[in-house]
């Protein structure tokens, strides 16, 4: 669904992102972790296609997500920044329809496919009750997840979220995550999380890759790469990883 | 009027909804532009009276009514409706590529420049070449050329960062005006005060030709700014989250830019650089109708337009048989209005952006 190789890119002389290959396939959810300045937000917006890679090549299913026509892209890949400002007192149910551009002309209103896909997505992330407020007007987390049902909306089969539950409580960063899981498992989306959060990608994750000075420092299943030296080497702080009663990994500076 | 300032409101545009806003403003549109030329002043002995046009003389070309409605009054009022929807339009699509509530074709520069090349026009004696239309030609030339260096300044490799982009606007509109000074300074006292006068604005004298000509600028801007009203919607997240769900962003931002300089120019053409319509018409609709492009656009078109036709016709009566420059009355008569929706949107909840 997502694939990149040997992506490369610098700011001036110095090289934000090298070297980097990952593949993300369909039904997969995936982390990508790592410390402050790792990396992980510009190889996002690489594999976005909103920033040219320098070296390397990148595919969103059959399209160089750099190249192609926008609306291209945004049919097969949903890509939500971590940072979200609107500048217009818009409702959520009009935000989560921005999602729909990709699949209408410019003047024309929503049809009914629009509007059930705005309706299906929105019930996903519990935002339904919220459609009549104004965006700006919500919490931290109700934005954050009509932003998710933004992308639900999108109807993409990739999904890119840098840092989704950077502003949530508990609750609400395992429902944004749940619902992500029963997207990919129920209708085969492939998507890649930006999070600081170790334990919900330990969680909810089927891979977990960690992000190290541009480059891939560990990746595979959460329960090797947590307890991998390589991760520990990477956030620069040793790690205590233990096991959960029901399988999942949990992680705590050590 | 506190509607707009809850924090729930009809969840989206509908059918139903754009059909009510669109169909209000235009009633209000084709009611100002057809009474406005009926109304006169006339002064007799007993002081300053409002007279109307008699209807049943109009369609008898010998009729002195029939002239004044026909030749005189209405074009005036035809080019106030295509000035203002054109500067409110442009002003609409500038705050949302922008994300900027100062945006609009003055701070950005464009009226700045299409204004002083008429006044060098004037200076240069050209105001009678191309059959009297050399200054117009001259004014959307101008606006050509200062969106291009605008636009040029502001582009930093292959995004356009509002602030940059603004702080541009305003320099280049700072250097034109002082520019326009300089030409004034040198010129004689018979040009600068028609430089003067043309640069307060008015629609005294417009011929249909006039109007077919800049009208068809217009509605090529108009029409380019509605097909963008889903990209502008967009666009209001900023670049990077509406280039995720498919806007192209680098070519809505050429075709706002082309419409901008095509709706200002034709503008400038016709009636001289009238403030505030570009300002205040999108703020004041987009609390009414709400942020969605695909009604404010139009609504602002048709609203702006209205605004213009009652500002000229004021301009026209108030101190009858003199007249004002609209441009006046616009400022004088916008400012105000514009704070008290200001004052009243600070109390609630904010006329712009956040809450």
């Amino acid at each position: 669904m997502i694939a990149c190789e040997q992506v490369g890119f610098d700011y001036g002389t110095r090289a934000i992102v090298a070297g980097v290959s990952l593949e993300v396939g369909a039904g997969e959810l995936c982390a990508v972790v790592g410390p402050n300045g790792a990396g992980k937000t510009t190889l996002v917006r690489i594999l976005a296609g909103l920033l040219p890679a320098a070296r390397g090549r990148v595919r969103v299913g059959d399209l160089d997500p750099a190249t192609a026509p926008r609306r291209e892209v945004a049919r097969r890949l949903a890509y939500v920044p971590q940072l979200y400002e609107l500048a217009f007192p818009f409702t959520v149910a009009e935000v989560v329809l921005m999602g729909r551009y990709a699949h209408r002309g410019g003047l024309g209103l929503e049809d009914d496919a629009d509007l059930a896909a705005a309706h299906d997505a929105m019930r996903r992330c519990d935002v339904d009750d919220l459609e009549g407020r104004r965006f700006d007007t919500l919490s931290g987390g109700e934005q954050r997840r009509a932003l998710l049902a933004q992308a639900f909306c999108q109807g993409a089969a990739t999904i890119i979220l840098d840092e989704p539950t950077a502003a949530l409580d508990p609750a609400h960063a395992h429902a944004v995550m749940a619902a992500l899981r029963a997207t990919c498992a129920d209708r085969g989306a492939a998507a890649l999380v930006v999070t600081h959060d170790l334990n919900l990608a330990a969680r909810w994750t089927d891979r977990v890759i960690v992000m190290a000075r541009g480059a891939v420092a560990a990746a595979g299943p959460a329960t090797e790469v947590l307890a991998a030296p390589a991760t520990a080497a990477a956030f620069g702080v040793p790690l205590h990883v233990g096991t959960l009663p029901g399988g999942a990994a949990f992680v705590v500076p050590a | 009027m506190s509607g707009f300032l809850a924090t729930r409101r009809a969840p989206r545009l509908t059918r139903g909804r754009l059909i009510a806003a669109l169909g209000g403003c235009l009633v209000v549109a084709a009611a100002v532009t057809l009474l406005a030329p009926l109304l006169g002043v006339e002064m007799t002995r007993s002081g300053r009276h409002f007279t109307w046009i008699d209807l049943s003389a109009i369609g008898d070309p010998d009729a002195t009514d029939h002239q004044v409605f026909v030749l005189a009054r209405l074009p005036r009022a035809l080019a106030a409706m295509m000035v203002g929807a054109a500067l409110a339009a442009a002003g609409c699509a500038f705050q949302a590529l922008l994300r900027n509530p100062l945006a609009e074709p003055f701070t950005l520069g464009i009226s700045s420049g299409s204004s002083l090349a008429a006044v060098l026009a004037i200076r240069l004696g050209l105001d009678g070449v191309l059959g009297g239309t050399g200054v117009g030609v001259a004014a959307l030339f101008g606006a050509a050329a200062s969106v291009t260096v605008v636009w040029r300044l502001g582009r930093v490799g292959r995004s356009l960062p509002p602030a940059t982009l603004l702080l541009a606007g305003v320099t280049v509109a700072m250097l034109c005006a002082a520019a326009s000074m300089l030409v004034q300074y040198t010129a004689e006292f018979a040009e600068v005060s028609r430089m003067v006068r043309w640069m307060m604005g008015g629609f005294e004298v417009v011929r249909y030709g006039t109007l077919l000509r800049a009208g068809v600028a217009i509605g090529i801007g108009l029409l380019i700014l509605l097909s963008l009203a889903r990209d502008l919607n967009a666009l209001a997240a900023g670049a990077e989250a509406a280039a995720s769900v498919g806007v192209s962003v680098g070519r809505a931002q050429s075709l706002v830019f082309i419409a901008a300089s095509l709706l200002v120019g034709a503008s400038i053409a016709i009636g001289g650089p009238i403030g505030f319509v570009g300002l205040m018409v999108p703020h004041a609709l987009r609390a009414l109708v709400g942020p969605d492009h695909r009604v404010l656009l139009p609504a602002s078109m048709l609203a702006g337009g209205a605004l213009l036709v009652l500002c000229d016709t004021f301009a026209r009566l108030a101190i009858a048989p003199a007249q004002l420059p609209v441009g006046i009355v616009t400022a004088l008569l916008g400012a105000p209005f514009f704070l008290m929706i200001l004052v009243r949107g600070k109390r609630g909840a904010q006329l712009w952006g956040g809450g």
